[in-house]
């Protein structure tokens, strides 16, 4: 597999995701974001974290406008498959290839730790290794992650299946550990080509360093 | 001209922010606080002296930058 791995500036997570997408076998690229266009051959496009253009104005929306994201843009359209994690995911969801938004998280803290998430959905390119109700352990890192959609969005993303993760405590009950409604960590599109999540799972590869769940997860691309 | 944005989320979005300025109110005394909401001030200048040219400019600032519709919105002032 090759994975285009965008790169901003603030970008700070793009080369624990090339090394992760490598541990794992596949070849990956760093993409500026000053690209116009992406590699033809490529298989999906990893939007990764940090805090691109300082965060500034509100999480994400600068970035939606650098040129690399109108080929991004392009490239979801046509069905390519594009993964944001954490300031990726608030960068895709200012961008409108996802639904919703990310505000500050309810305590206004900077939330760093391991994390339970509960499995949602599984019939997508992203998650079809772990199964539905399963438990990872995946690190998150992040001040605005508090996923908001309104009343008949959330409807729609539970009755297509786009809902991907849900916090959860340690006995698998959902817990919305930072405001997020329905306690969502991770949705995708409608036409499930596009996901985004606020967890690192390119974290969490090792079980010397906490977990290896992410690697179930980052493999369902491979399917 | 100079055009004053105001941004906010929306009522019925829960401002994080906004409630933990008001329990900080709260502790220190203040009684009678019904509400507290944060938001921000964008000044905009503007070249065109056209009032109705530099309300529209703005407006797609705040629809396509300024403010994110799903959760915020906005009030616009020139002057």
């Amino acid at each position: 597999m090759k994975v285009a791995v965008l790169r901003f500036p603030g970008t700070n997570c793009e080369f624990d995701t090339q090394y992760a997408f490598e541990k794992l076998g596949h070849s990956t690229q760093l993409i500026w974001h000053e690209e116009q266009t992406l590699p033809s051959d490529i298989d999906l496009v990893v939007v990764p974290g940090g805090f691109s253009y300082g965060d500034y104005l509100r999480s994400g929306s600068i970035a939606r406008f650098s040129p690399v994201m109108k080929a991004v843009t392009v490239y979801a359209n046509n069905g390519g498959k594009v993964l944001g994690i954490c300031n990726g995911f608030q960068i895709l969801t200012e961008a409108g290839l996802l639904p919703g938004a990310l505000k500050r998280n309810n305590n206004l803290h900077f939330i760093s730790k391991h994390q339970t998430l509960c499995v949602v959905n599984t019939d997508n390119a992203f998650l079809n290794q772990c199964t539905q109700g399963e438990l990872l352990n995946i690190p998150i890192a992040h001040a605005d992650g508090n996923y908001y959609i309104d009343e008949a969005g959330l409807e729609r993303l539970e009755a297509n299946n786009q809902i991907l993760l849900r916090y959860a405590d340690t006995a698998g009950k959902p817990s919305s550990i930072n405001g997020s409604i329905s306690a969502i960590a991770g949705v995708c599109n409608e036409n499930k080509n596009v996901f985004g999540l606020m967890p690192h799972p390119e974290r969490a590869l090792e079980a010397i360093l906490g977990s290896e769940d992410g690697v179930r997860m980052l493999k369902g691309f491979e399917a | 001209m100079t055009a004053v944005v105001n941004v906010f989320l929306k009522e019925g979005v829960l401002d994080p922010q906004g409630k933990a300025a008001h329990h900080a109110l709260d502790s220190l005394g203040f009684e009678g606080v019904k509400e507290v909401r944060i938001g921000k001030q964008i000044i905009v200048t503007l070249e065109t002296e056209d009032r109705a040219k530099a309300e529209a400019e703005v407006k797609e600032m705040c629809e396509t930058l300024l403010a994110n519709t799903v959760i915020e919105e906005y009030t616009i002032e020139i002057a």
